[in-house]
């Protein structure tokens, strides 16, 4: 693979005998936005510092655009960051904050041109004398943005940005943050445990668990073809149905709730199973139902099934009612690997 | 250790360069200051006047002098008594304060901290005036009511006056833990049934025990190792800290001396350690879940406790009042007119009272500067952890110190004609370096607290910006962190007024500071300008914390509005 714009190499980092990256390669293009996306303690936070030069890497190498980084200070990287906490100076007013890092940068009077260029982007013209405990999260969320931006830096790099928010606000602020991207293009990299945010914003999310990376991929292809059954699992939710015998070394397969379909008594492939739960979701339905063996025994094994409303009313499901559904083929997902089925489970 | 090979080391974690000079010279700074002298006194304790290698020789000497001893003996007693007696009365005071609905409590609590601006020998002075010879009480006021004496020179006094001193650091200390209590406890007790004195003993005594253990030692290892009190009341009854003073001061026994000193270290540094080990356990009994105490309404127990704060109080102030009665009286016992002819010439220019605050300003300034930048450096910097933890563990040191230890590890270090820094001997600079590091620790608690409170990302985004650690040092930190550099420069200010333990060994004769001429005083029996010089440092005191906290009273309002963090 031809080197990216930003491209690490085999980047490593360990804490004192804690090991928080190891081998790490990727490649980003110039303008993509990438979602570095993982549980926590996956180390997406660490490689977003070594990003921003905020950490040391004990191993590997940094490049942007073909030139070495890796021992350049993070003030001299021309990198935005913005922080989990927003880091937000609490005695400076929002314009401040904005103008912080353009101090050494620009005359007077071209800072309080970008500040208020600044300010009108994130439509805080009306707050920039208030300090940032008189600003709402997401206010305060957007002055951070906003700081980040001043200096039109090459990467913005942004650490779980949305998540003191509430529910609401951080739809608005997910639009916001990918509409500055199509407005300014800077190559974005943000870190988030939440994948529905991942899916939503990112051109290529980048899957990460224990120190490693474990897949790249658009949203698209890390949804319907995860690599592993970790990835499967931490996205979206999944069943796992067995191995498959025919391959050499097995191969565990697996499906999502609302792939698995529900069929006739004499459906052909038909499995059967007893509603064991049944939980409201708005627009669907979640079951759980428990497999039924030879003379509709209860085998302890649980297939989650995702119905939509309506069916569920034409269907007349309830509680401990037997039900068929079927595994459609095309949706059934293989992989290669089942050595992290345990980690995923 | 080699400096260079710390260098080398540093270098991969780098954050700044210039941060790393400033972190390696405060680090050197604290090494000179704290641990090269102390390793002085450990040397001299184990040789003998020409530098040969003699064991356990003067520990051997001091316990086979039966006078020497006694006094040992005589320093647990008095110890005993007045931790018993000061934690007792200080745990009740600081429940009446947290846990009752009493009136006044803004009144008893000053009151309470009144001592802690007073040198410890006012209390001793007070006695005196009530119960000395001459005394108000010993002779029935002048007559008019049958007398009371009581033996005050001796243990008595000391243990008398020793509570007066521990008194206001037994109450600081047990009315945080008070204070700090989860309600949900005492909820969930009450809903299963226990009784008011089960609770008491199953849920506040427990979550109050490592600090009362704390309490008890500080109290103990405070009478152990303080000098003022039995100096003024201790008359023929020998304690190890006058013991001390003899052998260095009375006879140049330097051997002597550092064997003495490193018995006094002894409970102190059982004390810190037994400090740091309750400080992690009693952290685990709050979280932010808990919810504050609640207080019910009982008439009795506000009956109780109304009476024993207005007992305590009245005590504190009655000495006080005493000790500046008995400063503006002509003659005492003989001609009881008022006259200020005590206070005349104590404001000269260059009098003990000018030489005061000349070292407590300069203690105060330097003092605060380099307890805020150790205090930031080793919170907020990436310089490397090797020196940082180093920093920090010199840092913490001093509170194991006892002052008497310091002044006379002082003497050993900087009074030897071969060591480089010998010239600070015999000026003010050696006083303030003294009383720096005498009051450091406890400021540099206070200052990593407070900085804790603030983002730790500030760094972080200042550095992302290509600012230098300093500007956002200058433009942030400092501002968000200016009351509790206040508080702090109050602190040094006011202890370096009142402290004599560690000045005593110290001070040049012509730079003789108040609390010291008050010993002096005291000692050549003028009681009554003794009494007025420490009436004098207790007016600055008072007038310099009210001017400062009036000052930043609000400033701690708007940093406190700056800090909230609003959810959603």
């Amino acid at each position: 693979m031809k080197p990216g714009y930003l491209s690490l190499r085999g980047i490593a980092k360990h804490f004192g005998k804690q090991t928080a990256l190891q081998d790490i390669h990727l490649d980003i293009k110039k303008h993509e936005f990438i979602c570095l996306l993982g549980p926590s303690g996956c180390g997406k936070t660490t490689l977003l510092r070594i990003l921003a030069g905020l950490e040391k890497a004990d191993r590997g190498k940094l490049e942007i655009s073909g030139k070495d980084i890796t021992a350049v200070p993070a003030g001299k990287r021309n990198f935005g960051m913005m922080f989990q906490s927003y880091a937000l100076f609490p005695n400076l007013s929002v314009g401040e904050n904005i103008a912080y890092g353009l101090r050494n940068r620009l005359s007077k009077s071209q800072i309080a041109d970008r500040v208020e260029e600044l300010l009108g982007l994130v439509e805080l013209g009306e707050q920039r004398h208030k300090v940032p405990a008189q600003l709402s999260g997401g206010q305060q969320q957007r002055v951070a943005l906003a700081r980040a931006l001043a200096f039109s830096p090459d990467c913005l790099l942004l650490d779980e940005p949305l998540s003191a928010l509430d529910a609401k606000v951080r739809v608005k602020l997910r639009r916001e943050i990918c509409r500055l991207h199509r407005q300014f293009g800077m190559t974005t990299i943000m870190v988030t445990h939440d994948q529905e945010e991942a899916l939503t914003m990112a051109d290529r999310i980048v899957v990460m668990n224990k120190s490693r990376i474990i897949q790249v991929g658009t949203p698209n292809e890390v949804y319907e073809n995860p690599r592993t059954p970790f990835v499967a699992d931490f996205i979206g939710a999944v069943n796992f149905i067995g191995m498959d015998k025919n391959k050499h070394g097995g191969a565990a397969l697996a499906i999502r709730p609302e792939n698995v379909q529900l069929v006739r008594e004499d459906h052909e492939k038909g499995k059967q199973g007893v509603v064991r739960e049944l939980e409201y979701r708005g627009a669907h339905y979640r079951l759980v139902a428990e497999l039924l063996g030879m003379k509709d025994a209860p085998l302890q094994q649980f297939v989650v099934i995702d119905v939509p409303a309506e069916s569920m009313i034409s269907l007349k499901i309830r509680m401990n009612q037997k039900i068929f559904f079927a595994f459609p083929p095309e949706h059934v997902i293989q992989f290669d690997s089942t050595a992290d089925l345990a980690a995923a489970q | 250790m080699n400096m260079n090979i710390w260098l080398k080391r540093i270098r991969p974690n780098a954050g700044s360069w210039s941060q790393n000079i400033v972190m390696l010279t405060m680090t050197a700074a604290l090494l000179i200051a704290i641990l090269l002298p102390l390793g002085e006194l450990v040397m001299k304790a184990v040789t003998d006047q020409e530098g040969g290698f003699v064991g356990l020789a003067h520990f051997a000497n001091y316990f086979s002098t039966p006078a020497l001893v006694a006094s040992l003996w005589n320093s647990i007693k008095v110890s005993t008594m007045t931790t018993f007696i000061a934690v007792t009365l200080g745990f009740g005071f600081a429940y009446a304060l947290e846990r009752s609905g009493i009136q006044g409590k803004w009144f008893f609590r000053s009151v309470a901290l009144l001592p802690l601006f007073a040198p410890s020998m006012l209390h001793g002075l007070a006695l005196i005036y009530l119960f000395g010879n001459q005394g108000l009480i010993s002779t029935g006021f002048f007559g008019l009511l049958p007398e009371l004496r009581i033996p005050l020179y001796g243990p008595v006094g000391i243990v008398f006056s020793e509570v007066l001193f521990t008194f206001p650091q037994a109450y600081l200390m047990l009315a945080v833990a008070l204070k700090s209590a989860d309600y949900r406890l005492y909820e969930a007790a009450e809903s299963l049934g226990a009784s008011k004195w089960r609770t008491f003993w199953t849920v506040t005594v427990p979550g109050t025990k490592f600090t009362l253990i704390s309490t008890v030692f500080v109290c103990f290892v405070l009478t152990f190792t303080d000098f003022g009190a039995p100096k003024v009341v201790g008359g023929q009854y020998n304690v190890l800290a006058t013991d001390l003073y003899k052998q260095v001061i009375g006879q140049q026994n330097m051997q002597m001396g550092a064997a003495v000193g490193v018995l006094l270290l002894i409970p102190a540094v059982v004390s810190f350690v037994v400090d740091r080990i309750s400080q992690r356990k009693q952290s685990g009994w709050l979280s932010a879940k808990s919810t504050p105490y609640r207080i019910e309404g009982n008439r009795r127990r506000d009956a109780l406790f109304y009476a024993l704060c207005s007992a305590v109080s009245a005590i504190i102030l009655g000495i006080f009042l005493v000790a500046v009665y008995g400063s503006l009286v002509k003659v005492w016992p003989y001609s009881l007119s008022i006259s200020f002819s005590r206070y005349e010439g104590l404001f000269e220019g260059a009098g003990p009272f000018a030489n005061s605050l000349i070292i407590s300003l300069g203690t105060a300034i330097i003092g605060t500067l380099a307890t805020f930048m150790l205090a930031y450096l080793i919170e907020k910097s990436r310089a490397c952890p090797v020196v940082r933890h180093t920093s920090y563990f010199l840092s913490m040191l001093p509170l194991a110190l006892p002052g008497l230890v310091l002044g006379l590890i002082y003497v050993f270090f900087f009074n030897n004609p071969n060591q480089p820094l010998n010239g600070l001997y015999g000026t003010v600079w050696i006083v303030i370096l003294c009383n720096i590091v005498h009051f450091y620790s406890v400021s540099f608690l206070t200052m990593t607290s407070s900085l804790k409170k603030l983002d730790s990302e500030f760094e972080a985004a200042s550095e992302s910006m290509n600012v230098p650690w300093y500007q956002a040092l200058l433009r942030v930190t400092v501002p968000l962190s200016l009351p509790t550099i206040l508080e702090i420069f109050i602190y040094f200010f006011i202890n370096s007024m009142v402290t004599v333990s560690a000045v005593i060994f110290l001070y040049a004769p012509d730079l003789k500071p108040a609390s010291v001429a008050i010993v002096n005083l005291e000692d050549s029996g003028d009681i009554a300008p003794a009494a007025a010089m420490s009436t004098i440092i207790i007016l600055t005191n008072l007038l310099v914390r009210t001017v400062i906290m009036g000052l930043s009273g609000k400033l701690r309002k708007r940093t406190e509005g700056l800090l909230l963090r609003k959810e959603g």
